[in-house]
Protein backbone atom coordinates (compact mmCIF):
# COMPACT_ATOMS: atom_id res chain seq x y z
CA UNK A 1 0.00 0.00 0.00
CA UNK A 2 1.53 3.48 -1.16
CA UNK A 3 1.04 6.12 1.48
CA UNK A 4 -0.96 9.00 1.00
CA UNK A 5 0.81 11.87 -0.90
CA UNK A 6 1.98 14.74 0.73
CA UNK A 7 1.39 16.99 -2.44
CA UNK A 8 -1.03 16.20 -5.14
CA UNK A 9 -1.97 18.19 -8.05
CA UNK A 10 -5.30 17.54 -10.39
CA UNK A 11 -4.90 19.57 -13.52
CA UNK A 12 -3.87 22.82 -11.92
CA UNK A 13 -4.26 25.61 -13.65
CA UNK A 14 -3.06 29.34 -13.22
CA UNK A 15 -3.07 32.60 -15.46
CA UNK A 16 -2.58 36.18 -14.96
CA UNK A 17 -4.36 37.71 -17.08
CA UNK A 18 -4.60 36.75 -20.36
CA UNK A 19 -1.12 34.27 -20.04
CA UNK A 20 -1.88 31.03 -18.81
CA UNK A 21 1.51 30.00 -16.80
CA UNK A 22 0.07 26.62 -15.49
CA UNK A 23 -2.37 24.27 -17.99
CA UNK A 24 -3.23 21.75 -16.55
CA UNK A 25 0.13 20.28 -13.99
CA UNK A 26 -0.95 16.64 -12.36
CA UNK A 27 1.62 15.62 -10.10
CA UNK A 28 1.97 13.80 -6.54
CA UNK A 29 4.89 13.89 -4.36
CA UNK A 30 5.17 11.15 -1.44
CA UNK A 31 6.31 11.48 1.83
CA UNK A 32 10.14 11.47 2.42
CA UNK A 33 9.96 12.29 -1.84
CA UNK A 34 12.70 14.16 -3.56
CA UNK A 35 11.64 15.90 -6.17
CA UNK A 36 13.65 18.68 -8.71
CA UNK A 37 11.40 20.22 -11.15
CA UNK A 38 13.69 21.61 -14.91
CA UNK A 39 13.27 23.31 -17.46
CA UNK A 40 13.05 26.71 -19.65
CA UNK A 41 12.56 29.63 -17.67
CA UNK A 42 8.95 30.95 -18.20
CA UNK A 43 7.68 27.24 -18.41
CA UNK A 44 5.64 27.48 -14.64
CA UNK A 45 7.77 25.58 -12.59
CA UNK A 46 8.42 28.51 -9.79
CA UNK A 47 4.81 29.05 -10.14
CA UNK A 48 3.75 25.91 -9.59
CA UNK A 49 5.82 26.03 -5.70
CA UNK A 50 4.52 28.98 -4.84
CA UNK A 51 0.67 27.62 -5.44
CA UNK A 52 2.11 24.89 -3.33
CA UNK A 53 1.89 27.30 -0.51
CA UNK A 54 -0.65 29.37 -1.55
CA UNK A 55 1.62 32.63 -2.58
CA UNK A 56 -0.55 32.45 -5.73
CA UNK A 57 -3.95 31.27 -6.21
CA UNK A 58 -5.12 28.83 -8.94
CA UNK A 59 -7.22 29.31 -11.12
CA UNK A 60 -8.94 25.77 -11.75
CA UNK A 61 -8.23 22.19 -10.76
CA UNK A 62 -7.55 20.31 -7.15
CA UNK A 63 -4.64 21.59 -5.17
CA UNK A 64 -3.96 19.93 -1.87
CA UNK A 65 -1.25 19.32 0.95
CA UNK A 66 -0.83 16.29 3.17
CA UNK A 67 -4.38 15.31 2.55
CA UNK A 68 -6.14 19.07 2.57
CA UNK A 69 -6.79 21.62 -0.13
CA UNK A 70 -4.79 24.67 -0.46
CA UNK A 71 -6.50 27.92 0.20
CA UNK A 72 -10.14 26.50 0.26
CA UNK A 73 -11.98 24.39 2.10
CA UNK A 74 -14.86 21.74 0.85
CA UNK A 75 -17.70 21.64 3.15
CA UNK A 76 -20.50 19.29 0.69
CA UNK A 77 -20.42 20.02 -2.47
CA UNK A 78 -19.29 23.53 -2.39
CA UNK A 79 -15.59 24.99 -2.15
CA UNK A 80 -15.46 27.91 0.11
CA UNK A 81 -11.93 30.31 0.33
CA UNK A 82 -10.00 30.00 3.63
CA UNK A 83 -9.46 33.41 5.73
CA UNK A 84 -6.19 34.78 6.25
CA UNK A 85 -5.41 33.22 9.57
CA UNK A 86 -5.93 29.59 7.93
CA UNK A 87 -3.59 30.00 5.22
CA UNK A 88 -1.34 31.15 7.37
CA UNK A 89 -1.49 28.36 9.32
CA UNK A 90 -1.07 26.05 6.63
CA UNK A 91 1.81 28.12 5.06
CA UNK A 92 3.50 27.56 8.63
CA UNK A 93 3.62 24.09 8.00
CA UNK A 94 5.56 24.16 4.49
CA UNK A 95 8.99 25.61 4.23
CA UNK A 96 10.02 27.82 1.60
CA UNK A 97 13.47 28.81 0.57
CA UNK A 98 13.75 31.54 -2.38
CA UNK A 99 16.34 32.04 -5.12
CA UNK A 100 17.28 35.83 -3.35
CA UNK A 101 17.28 34.42 -0.23
CA UNK A 102 15.06 37.23 1.16
CA UNK A 103 16.40 37.00 4.55
CA UNK A 104 15.30 39.95 7.36
CA UNK A 105 18.28 42.30 6.91
CA UNK A 106 17.40 44.00 10.21
CA UNK A 107 17.37 40.88 12.15
CA UNK A 108 20.99 38.71 13.03
CA UNK A 109 20.88 35.27 11.60
CA UNK A 110 19.57 33.72 14.78
CA UNK A 111 16.73 36.52 15.45
CA UNK A 112 15.82 35.22 11.66
CA UNK A 113 15.58 31.91 12.56
CA UNK A 114 13.65 32.07 15.86
CA UNK A 115 11.08 35.20 14.41
CA UNK A 116 8.33 32.90 13.25
CA UNK A 117 8.32 30.53 15.52
CA UNK A 118 7.79 32.99 18.17
CA UNK A 119 5.05 35.34 16.76
CA UNK A 120 3.75 32.26 14.37
CA UNK A 121 3.81 29.24 16.63
CA UNK A 122 4.07 31.05 20.46
CA UNK A 123 7.01 29.02 20.88
CA UNK A 124 9.06 30.58 24.46
CA UNK A 125 12.04 32.25 23.30
CA UNK A 126 14.11 29.95 25.15
CA UNK A 127 12.74 26.65 23.25
CA UNK A 128 13.09 28.93 19.77
CA UNK A 129 16.86 30.05 20.44
CA UNK A 130 17.09 26.81 21.37
CA UNK A 131 16.48 24.77 17.97
CA UNK A 132 17.80 28.10 16.17
CA UNK A 133 21.53 27.53 17.63
CA UNK A 134 21.53 23.66 16.69
CA UNK A 135 20.08 24.68 12.93
CA UNK A 136 23.02 26.72 12.50
CA UNK A 137 25.33 25.04 13.56
CA UNK A 138 24.35 21.90 11.55
CA UNK A 139 23.89 24.26 8.34
CA UNK A 140 27.93 24.91 9.32
CA UNK A 141 26.54 28.31 10.62
CA UNK A 142 26.98 28.07 14.34
CA UNK A 143 30.00 30.51 14.26
CA UNK A 144 27.74 33.46 12.50
CA UNK A 145 24.59 33.15 14.88
CA UNK A 146 25.31 37.06 15.85
CA UNK A 147 25.65 38.41 12.32
CA UNK A 148 23.61 40.45 10.24
CA UNK A 149 22.60 38.91 6.72
CA UNK A 150 24.80 42.34 5.03
CA UNK A 151 27.88 40.88 6.42
CA UNK A 152 27.48 36.99 4.96
CA UNK A 153 28.41 35.63 1.32
CA UNK A 154 25.29 35.03 -0.86
CA UNK A 155 25.91 31.13 0.44
CA UNK A 156 25.83 31.63 3.94
CA UNK A 157 22.73 33.54 3.21
CA UNK A 158 21.07 30.67 1.68
CA UNK A 159 22.12 28.27 4.58
CA UNK A 160 20.58 30.48 7.07
CA UNK A 161 17.60 30.94 4.84
CA UNK A 162 17.74 27.16 4.83
CA UNK A 163 17.67 26.44 8.87
CA UNK A 164 15.09 29.77 8.94
CA UNK A 165 12.50 27.58 6.84
CA UNK A 166 13.46 24.53 9.31
CA UNK A 167 13.35 26.28 12.13
CA UNK A 168 9.33 25.91 11.71
CA UNK A 169 9.47 21.95 11.23
CA UNK A 170 7.70 21.73 8.07
CA UNK A 171 6.60 18.81 6.96
CA UNK A 172 7.12 19.52 3.04
CA UNK A 173 9.94 22.03 2.08
CA UNK A 174 10.08 23.86 -1.25
CA UNK A 175 13.02 25.07 -2.58
CA UNK A 176 12.91 28.06 -5.87
CA UNK A 177 16.20 27.81 -7.61
CA UNK A 178 17.94 27.84 -4.19
CA UNK A 179 21.33 28.34 -5.91
CA UNK A 180 20.51 30.42 -9.10
CA UNK A 181 21.69 33.90 -7.97
CA UNK A 182 25.44 31.76 -5.95
CA UNK A 183 28.59 32.41 -7.68
CA UNK A 184 29.69 28.87 -8.32
CA UNK A 185 32.30 28.21 -5.86
CA UNK A 186 29.38 28.90 -3.47
CA UNK A 187 27.00 26.45 -4.72
CA UNK A 188 28.40 22.95 -3.13
CA UNK A 189 27.95 24.39 0.48
CA UNK A 190 24.09 24.83 -0.51
CA UNK A 191 24.02 21.73 -2.07
CA UNK A 192 25.38 19.82 0.96
CA UNK A 193 22.83 21.25 3.00
CA UNK A 194 20.48 19.94 0.71
CA UNK A 195 21.58 17.04 0.24
CA UNK A 196 21.72 16.37 4.33
CA UNK A 197 18.31 17.39 4.42
CA UNK A 198 16.73 14.90 1.57
CA UNK A 199 19.11 11.61 3.47
CA UNK A 200 17.24 12.54 6.58
CA UNK A 201 13.88 12.26 5.06
CA UNK A 202 12.22 15.69 4.31
CA UNK A 203 10.07 15.88 2.10
CA UNK A 204 11.54 18.35 -0.82
CA UNK A 205 9.89 19.89 -4.04
CA UNK A 206 13.38 21.70 -5.83
CA UNK A 207 12.81 23.72 -8.76
CA UNK A 208 16.78 23.97 -10.08
CA UNK A 209 19.23 24.13 -12.98
CA UNK A 210 21.86 21.77 -11.27
CA UNK A 211 21.71 18.56 -13.41
CA UNK A 212 24.41 17.54 -10.99
CA UNK A 213 22.23 17.23 -7.91
CA UNK A 214 18.82 16.40 -9.59
CA UNK A 215 20.22 13.20 -10.70
CA UNK A 216 22.10 12.27 -7.41
CA UNK A 217 19.61 13.24 -4.75
CA UNK A 218 16.25 13.11 -6.44
CA UNK A 219 13.84 10.63 -6.63
CA UNK A 220 11.80 12.07 -9.75
CA UNK A 221 12.42 14.50 -11.86
CA UNK A 222 9.73 16.44 -14.13
CA UNK A 223 10.67 18.28 -16.79
CA UNK A 224 8.06 21.48 -17.96
CA UNK A 225 7.22 23.34 -20.20
CA UNK A 226 5.05 25.78 -21.66
CA UNK A 227 3.05 25.04 -18.53
CA UNK A 228 2.51 21.64 -18.59
CA UNK A 229 4.80 18.38 -17.60
CA UNK A 230 6.12 16.91 -20.44
CA UNK A 231 7.96 14.42 -19.03
CA UNK A 232 8.26 12.55 -15.28
CA UNK A 233 10.30 9.84 -14.09
CA UNK A 234 13.37 8.57 -12.53
CA UNK A 235 15.91 11.24 -12.62
CA UNK A 236 18.43 9.07 -14.31
CA UNK A 237 15.94 8.01 -17.40
CA UNK A 238 15.16 10.94 -17.88
CA UNK A 239 18.36 12.18 -18.15
CA UNK A 240 20.04 9.44 -19.88
CA UNK A 241 17.33 8.98 -21.83
CA UNK A 242 14.55 11.49 -22.85
CA UNK A 243 11.40 10.37 -24.15
CA UNK A 244 10.32 13.78 -25.18
CA UNK A 245 11.87 15.86 -28.41
CA UNK A 246 11.05 18.59 -26.15
CA UNK A 247 13.32 17.30 -23.03
CA UNK A 248 16.11 16.29 -25.22
CA UNK A 249 16.86 19.37 -27.01
CA UNK A 250 16.53 21.19 -23.69
CA UNK A 251 19.04 18.66 -21.88
CA UNK A 252 21.25 18.85 -25.16
CA UNK A 253 21.86 22.87 -24.02
CA UNK A 254 22.28 22.54 -20.71
CA UNK A 255 24.26 19.54 -20.01
CA UNK B 1 50.34 45.16 -26.13
CA UNK B 2 52.88 43.08 -23.49
CA UNK B 3 54.23 39.88 -24.44
CA UNK B 4 51.61 37.06 -23.28
CA UNK B 5 54.15 34.78 -21.66
CA UNK B 6 55.05 37.55 -19.01
CA UNK B 7 51.99 36.22 -17.32
CA UNK B 8 54.25 33.67 -15.42
CA UNK B 9 54.10 36.72 -13.13
CA UNK B 10 51.02 35.82 -12.05
CA UNK B 11 49.87 34.89 -8.73
CA UNK B 12 53.72 36.11 -7.91
CA UNK B 13 54.41 38.40 -4.92
CA UNK B 14 54.40 42.58 -6.10
CA UNK B 15 56.73 44.26 -7.65
CA UNK B 16 59.18 46.96 -5.42
CA UNK B 17 56.38 50.02 -4.87
CA UNK B 18 58.11 52.87 -7.11
CA UNK B 19 58.72 56.38 -5.53
CA UNK B 20 55.59 57.85 -4.48
CA UNK B 21 54.32 60.90 -7.00
CA UNK B 22 55.55 64.51 -6.46
CA UNK B 23 53.77 66.69 -9.12
CA UNK B 24 52.61 70.63 -8.61
CA UNK B 25 49.12 70.67 -7.65
CA UNK B 26 46.43 72.16 -9.45
CA UNK B 27 45.59 75.53 -8.59
CA UNK B 28 42.35 76.90 -8.03
CA UNK B 29 42.16 80.91 -7.91
CA UNK B 30 38.51 80.26 -7.72
CA UNK B 31 38.37 79.43 -4.09
CA UNK B 32 40.70 82.31 -2.78
CA UNK B 33 38.46 84.53 -4.97
CA UNK B 34 35.13 83.18 -2.95
CA UNK B 35 36.70 83.43 0.41
CA UNK B 36 37.28 86.94 -0.39
CA UNK B 37 33.61 87.76 -1.35
CA UNK B 38 32.36 85.81 1.53
CA UNK B 39 34.72 87.36 3.86
CA UNK B 40 33.58 91.08 2.66
CA UNK B 41 29.68 90.09 3.01
CA UNK B 42 30.38 88.21 6.47
CA UNK B 43 31.90 91.63 7.52
CA UNK B 44 29.85 94.30 6.20
CA UNK B 45 26.79 91.96 7.83
CA UNK B 46 28.59 91.80 10.86
CA UNK B 47 29.55 95.64 11.20
CA UNK B 48 25.39 96.17 10.35
CA UNK B 49 24.39 94.25 13.03
CA UNK B 50 27.09 95.38 15.81
CA UNK B 51 27.75 98.82 15.02
CA UNK B 52 24.77 100.46 12.99
CA UNK B 53 21.98 98.41 13.52
CA UNK B 54 21.97 99.59 17.23
CA UNK B 55 20.47 96.32 18.89
CA UNK B 56 20.09 97.01 23.06
CA UNK B 57 22.23 93.75 23.66
CA UNK B 58 21.71 94.44 27.26
CA UNK B 59 18.25 94.10 26.45
CA UNK B 60 18.91 90.33 24.61
CA UNK B 61 21.31 89.31 27.17
CA UNK B 62 18.19 90.24 29.80
CA UNK B 63 15.65 88.23 28.01
CA UNK B 64 17.59 85.45 26.54
CA UNK B 65 17.40 83.65 29.83
CA UNK B 66 13.95 84.92 31.22
CA UNK B 67 11.59 83.35 33.22
CA UNK B 68 8.57 84.20 30.79
CA UNK B 69 10.81 82.94 27.91
CA UNK B 70 12.36 79.71 29.41
CA UNK B 71 8.45 79.06 29.78
CA UNK B 72 7.78 79.70 26.31
CA UNK B 73 10.47 76.86 25.28
CA UNK B 74 8.94 74.11 27.30
CA UNK B 75 5.27 74.70 25.66
CA UNK B 76 7.13 74.79 22.27
CA UNK B 77 8.43 71.56 23.02
CA UNK B 78 5.79 70.03 24.31
CA UNK B 79 3.66 71.14 21.22
CA UNK B 80 6.17 69.62 18.92
CA UNK B 81 6.71 66.44 20.66
CA UNK B 82 2.91 65.83 20.92
CA UNK B 83 1.92 67.12 17.78
CA UNK B 84 4.83 64.42 16.22
CA UNK B 85 3.51 61.88 18.52
CA UNK B 86 -0.09 62.21 16.75
CA UNK B 87 1.51 62.75 13.28
CA UNK B 88 3.57 59.78 13.17
CA UNK B 89 1.03 57.08 15.19
CA UNK B 90 -1.46 58.43 12.84
CA UNK B 91 0.63 58.79 10.42
CA UNK B 92 1.81 54.84 10.55
CA UNK B 93 -1.84 54.32 10.89
CA UNK B 94 -3.23 56.36 7.72
CA UNK B 95 -0.38 54.53 5.58
CA UNK B 96 -1.55 51.10 6.43
CA UNK B 97 -5.16 51.82 5.98
CA UNK B 98 -3.97 53.32 2.42
CA UNK B 99 -2.43 49.87 0.96
CA UNK B 100 -5.50 47.72 2.69
CA UNK B 101 -6.42 45.41 0.25
CA UNK B 102 -9.71 46.81 2.03
CA UNK B 103 -10.93 49.39 -0.58
CA UNK B 104 -13.64 51.40 1.93
CA UNK B 105 -9.92 51.74 4.24
CA UNK B 106 -8.31 52.60 1.56
CA UNK B 107 -10.58 55.27 0.83
CA UNK B 108 -11.71 57.07 3.90
CA UNK B 109 -7.22 57.38 4.15
CA UNK B 110 -7.10 59.10 0.96
CA UNK B 111 -9.83 61.43 2.06
CA UNK B 112 -8.35 62.16 5.38
CA UNK B 113 -4.93 62.94 3.42
CA UNK B 114 -6.36 65.03 0.63
CA UNK B 115 -8.36 67.31 3.16
CA UNK B 116 -5.75 68.04 5.72
CA UNK B 117 -2.72 68.52 3.48
CA UNK B 118 -5.27 70.51 1.08
CA UNK B 119 -6.10 73.07 3.64
CA UNK B 120 -3.18 75.70 5.83
CA UNK B 121 -2.58 74.68 9.26
CA UNK B 122 -3.02 78.16 10.24
CA UNK B 123 -6.80 78.22 8.96
CA UNK B 124 -7.07 74.62 11.00
CA UNK B 125 -5.31 75.90 14.24
CA UNK B 126 -7.85 78.45 14.08
CA UNK B 127 -10.90 76.50 13.14
CA UNK B 128 -10.44 74.20 16.06
CA UNK B 129 -9.43 77.20 18.52
CA UNK B 130 -13.18 78.46 17.27
CA UNK B 131 -15.12 75.86 16.93
CA UNK B 132 -17.50 76.37 20.18
CA UNK B 133 -18.74 79.59 18.46
CA UNK B 134 -20.74 77.56 16.17
CA UNK B 135 -20.90 73.93 18.49
CA UNK B 136 -20.66 74.84 22.50
CA UNK B 137 -21.24 71.15 23.36
CA UNK B 138 -19.79 67.94 21.63
CA UNK B 139 -22.43 65.72 20.97
CA UNK B 140 -22.96 62.32 19.47
CA UNK B 141 -26.14 60.91 17.60
CA UNK B 142 -29.54 62.65 16.89
CA UNK B 143 -30.75 65.09 19.32
CA UNK B 144 -35.02 64.26 20.49
CA UNK B 145 -34.06 60.19 20.44
CA UNK B 146 -32.83 57.98 22.77
CA UNK B 147 -29.59 57.76 20.94
CA UNK B 148 -28.46 60.98 21.81
CA UNK B 149 -25.30 62.12 24.15
CA UNK B 150 -24.09 65.42 25.21
CA UNK B 151 -20.79 65.79 26.16
CA UNK B 152 -19.16 68.23 28.16
CA UNK B 153 -18.09 71.97 26.80
CA UNK B 154 -16.33 72.71 23.83
CA UNK B 155 -14.44 75.01 25.23
CA UNK B 156 -13.67 72.73 28.43
CA UNK B 157 -12.12 69.82 26.17
CA UNK B 158 -10.69 71.74 23.15
CA UNK B 159 -8.53 74.30 25.40
CA UNK B 160 -6.19 76.68 23.22
CA UNK B 161 -3.15 74.74 23.80
CA UNK B 162 -5.51 71.60 22.24
CA UNK B 163 -6.62 73.45 19.59
CA UNK B 164 -2.94 74.47 18.45
CA UNK B 165 -2.22 70.96 19.04
CA UNK B 166 -5.14 69.26 17.41
CA UNK B 167 -3.91 71.44 14.50
CA UNK B 168 -0.75 70.78 14.00
CA UNK B 169 -0.74 67.27 15.13
CA UNK B 170 -3.94 65.64 12.29
CA UNK B 171 -2.22 68.49 9.56
CA UNK B 172 0.98 66.30 10.49
CA UNK B 173 -0.60 62.86 10.27
CA UNK B 174 -1.57 64.11 6.28
CA UNK B 175 1.84 64.19 5.96
CA UNK B 176 3.46 61.54 7.44
CA UNK B 177 0.70 59.27 6.16
CA UNK B 178 2.38 60.22 2.60
CA UNK B 179 6.15 59.17 3.80
CA UNK B 180 5.44 56.17 5.96
CA UNK B 181 3.74 55.04 2.80
CA UNK B 182 6.73 55.63 0.59
CA UNK B 183 8.84 53.87 3.13
CA UNK B 184 6.86 50.55 2.89
CA UNK B 185 6.49 50.44 -0.68
CA UNK B 186 10.48 50.93 -0.62
CA UNK B 187 10.91 47.81 1.15
CA UNK B 188 11.10 44.82 -1.53
CA UNK B 189 8.40 42.45 -2.29
CA UNK B 190 10.71 39.51 -1.59
CA UNK B 191 10.74 40.68 2.51
CA UNK B 192 7.09 40.19 2.34
CA UNK B 193 6.91 37.07 0.75
CA UNK B 194 9.49 35.23 2.84
CA UNK B 195 7.90 36.55 5.80
CA UNK B 196 4.28 35.04 4.26
CA UNK B 197 5.97 31.77 4.00
CA UNK B 198 6.84 31.75 7.19
CA UNK B 199 3.24 31.79 8.22
CA UNK B 200 2.70 35.14 9.31
CA UNK B 201 0.06 37.06 8.54
CA UNK B 202 -0.36 40.48 7.52
CA UNK B 203 -0.54 42.76 10.25
CA UNK B 204 2.69 40.89 11.77
CA UNK B 205 4.49 40.62 8.38
CA UNK B 206 3.79 44.81 8.34
CA UNK B 207 4.58 45.23 11.95
CA UNK B 208 7.80 43.05 12.04
CA UNK B 209 9.20 43.02 9.08
CA UNK B 210 7.92 45.83 6.41
CA UNK B 211 7.96 48.86 9.12
CA UNK B 212 10.84 48.22 10.90
CA UNK B 213 13.07 47.99 7.34
CA UNK B 214 10.68 51.07 6.47
CA UNK B 215 11.89 52.87 9.34
CA UNK B 216 15.33 53.40 7.21
CA UNK B 217 13.33 55.25 4.33
CA UNK B 218 10.57 56.78 7.32
CA UNK B 219 13.63 58.37 9.46
CA UNK B 220 15.42 61.28 7.68
CA UNK B 221 12.01 63.58 6.34
CA UNK B 222 10.72 62.53 9.48
CA UNK B 223 13.96 63.99 11.35
CA UNK B 224 12.82 66.84 8.86
CA UNK B 225 9.49 67.23 10.00
CA UNK B 226 10.26 67.35 13.48
CA UNK B 227 12.56 70.54 12.99
CA UNK B 228 9.50 71.75 10.74
CA UNK B 229 7.20 71.54 13.27
CA UNK B 230 9.11 72.80 15.60
CA UNK B 231 9.03 76.10 13.96
CA UNK B 232 5.58 75.41 12.61
CA UNK B 233 4.35 75.65 16.16
CA UNK B 234 4.44 79.36 16.18
CA UNK B 235 1.25 79.37 14.31
CA UNK B 236 0.08 78.73 18.05
CA UNK B 237 -0.16 82.28 18.44
CA UNK B 238 -2.61 82.50 16.69
CA UNK B 239 -4.91 80.46 19.66
CA UNK B 240 -2.89 82.22 22.05
CA UNK B 241 -0.84 79.24 23.41
CA UNK B 242 1.55 80.85 25.36
CA UNK B 243 4.85 79.07 23.82
CA UNK B 244 8.36 80.62 22.72
CA UNK B 245 6.83 83.12 20.28
CA UNK B 246 4.46 84.28 21.61
CA UNK B 247 5.77 84.87 24.39
CA UNK B 248 8.74 86.88 23.09
CA UNK B 249 5.63 88.84 21.07
CA UNK B 250 3.78 89.82 24.60
CA UNK B 251 7.50 91.02 25.64
CA UNK B 252 7.84 92.98 22.82
CA UNK B 253 4.30 94.88 22.68
CA UNK B 254 5.01 95.27 26.27
CA UNK B 255 8.39 97.40 26.02
CA UNK B 256 8.80 98.07 22.28
CA UNK B 257 12.12 96.44 21.84
CA UNK B 258 10.88 94.24 19.25
CA UNK B 259 13.89 93.62 17.22
CA UNK B 260 15.84 92.14 20.56
CA UNK B 261 13.23 89.38 21.29
CA UNK B 262 13.30 88.32 17.51
CA UNK B 263 16.71 88.08 18.27
CA UNK B 264 16.00 85.84 21.84
CA UNK B 265 13.58 84.01 19.92
CA UNK B 266 15.84 83.16 16.79
CA UNK B 267 18.35 82.23 18.88
CA UNK B 268 16.27 79.69 20.92
CA UNK B 269 14.54 78.30 17.88
CA UNK B 270 18.34 77.93 15.94
CA UNK B 271 19.54 76.08 19.36
CA UNK B 272 16.40 73.31 19.27
CA UNK B 273 16.76 72.91 16.05
CA UNK B 274 20.33 72.19 15.97
CA UNK B 275 20.11 69.54 19.05
CA UNK B 276 17.69 67.87 16.98
CA UNK B 277 19.26 67.52 14.17
CA UNK B 278 22.44 65.47 16.07
CA UNK B 279 19.04 63.03 17.70
CA UNK B 280 18.70 62.54 13.94
CA UNK B 281 22.08 61.31 13.08
CA UNK B 282 21.69 58.56 15.86
CA UNK B 283 18.79 57.74 14.95
CA UNK B 284 19.37 57.16 11.43
CA UNK B 285 22.48 55.36 12.65
CA UNK B 286 20.45 53.11 15.05
CA UNK B 287 18.25 51.84 12.00
CA UNK B 288 20.91 51.39 9.22
CA UNK B 289 22.26 48.61 11.57
CA UNK B 290 22.06 44.93 8.75
CA UNK B 291 21.72 47.51 6.05
CA UNK B 292 25.35 48.34 6.05
CA UNK B 293 28.31 46.36 6.36
CA UNK B 294 29.96 49.24 8.65
CA UNK B 295 28.23 51.96 10.54
CA UNK B 296 28.85 55.70 9.56
CA UNK B 297 31.03 56.88 12.24
CA UNK B 298 29.94 59.28 15.09
CA UNK B 299 31.42 62.74 15.63
CA UNK B 300 33.12 61.32 18.62
CA UNK B 301 34.38 58.60 16.98
CA UNK B 302 35.68 60.62 14.42
CA UNK B 303 37.42 62.38 16.88
CA UNK B 304 39.00 60.19 18.72
CA UNK B 305 40.44 58.94 15.74
CA UNK B 306 41.48 61.64 14.61
CA UNK B 307 43.58 62.26 17.95
CA UNK B 308 44.77 58.72 17.57
CA UNK B 309 46.07 59.23 14.41
CA UNK B 310 47.90 62.82 15.27
CA UNK B 311 49.74 61.03 17.84
CA UNK B 312 50.38 57.70 15.62
CA UNK B 313 53.89 57.42 13.33
CA UNK B 314 53.03 58.59 10.23
CA UNK B 315 53.67 56.43 7.69
CA UNK B 316 56.85 57.28 5.55
CA UNK B 317 56.65 55.22 2.55
CA UNK B 318 60.05 57.04 0.69
CA UNK B 319 62.11 55.76 3.69
CA UNK B 320 60.73 52.42 3.25
CA UNK B 321 63.67 50.57 1.64
CA UNK B 322 61.94 49.56 -1.69
CA UNK B 323 61.01 44.93 -2.02
CA UNK B 324 57.87 43.36 -1.14
CA UNK B 325 59.16 41.60 1.89
CA UNK B 326 59.27 44.74 4.12
CA UNK B 327 56.00 44.90 5.79
CA UNK B 328 54.10 47.93 4.86
CA UNK B 329 52.53 50.18 7.79
CA UNK B 330 48.94 49.24 8.20
CA UNK B 331 47.56 53.15 9.22
CA UNK B 332 46.43 55.01 6.73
Amino acid sequence: MTPAPMVKAEAVHKNFGRLEVLRGIDLEVYPREVMCMIGPSGSGKSTFLRCINHLEKIDAGRLSVDGELVGYQQRGDKLYELGDDAVCKKRSEIGMVFQHFNLFPHMTALENLVEAPIRVKRESRAVAVERGRRLLERVGLGEKMHAYPKQLSGGQQQRVAIARALAMQPKLMLFDEPTSALDPELVGEVLDVMRGLAEDGMTMVVVTHEMGFAREVSDSLVFMDGGVVVEKGKPRDVLANPQHERTRSFLSKVL
Amino acid sequence: MSDITSGQRLGASPGPRPEAIKAIPVRHPGRWVSAILVLLVVAQVVYTILVQAGLKWEVVGHYLFQGLIRGGIVVTLELTVLAMIIGVALGIVLAVMRLSPNPVVSWVSWFYIWFFRGTPVLVQIFFWFNLNLVLPHLTLGIAGTPFYWRGPGTNSLITNFMAALLGLGLNEAAYMAEIVRAGLISVEQGQSEAAQALGMTRMLVMRRIILPQAMRVIIPPTGNETISMLKTSSLAFVAAVPELFTRGEQIASANFNVVELIFVVSTWYLFMTSILTVGQFYLERYFARGSQRELPTTPLQRLRRMLFTLHAPQPQPDLVAPGPAVPRSEHR
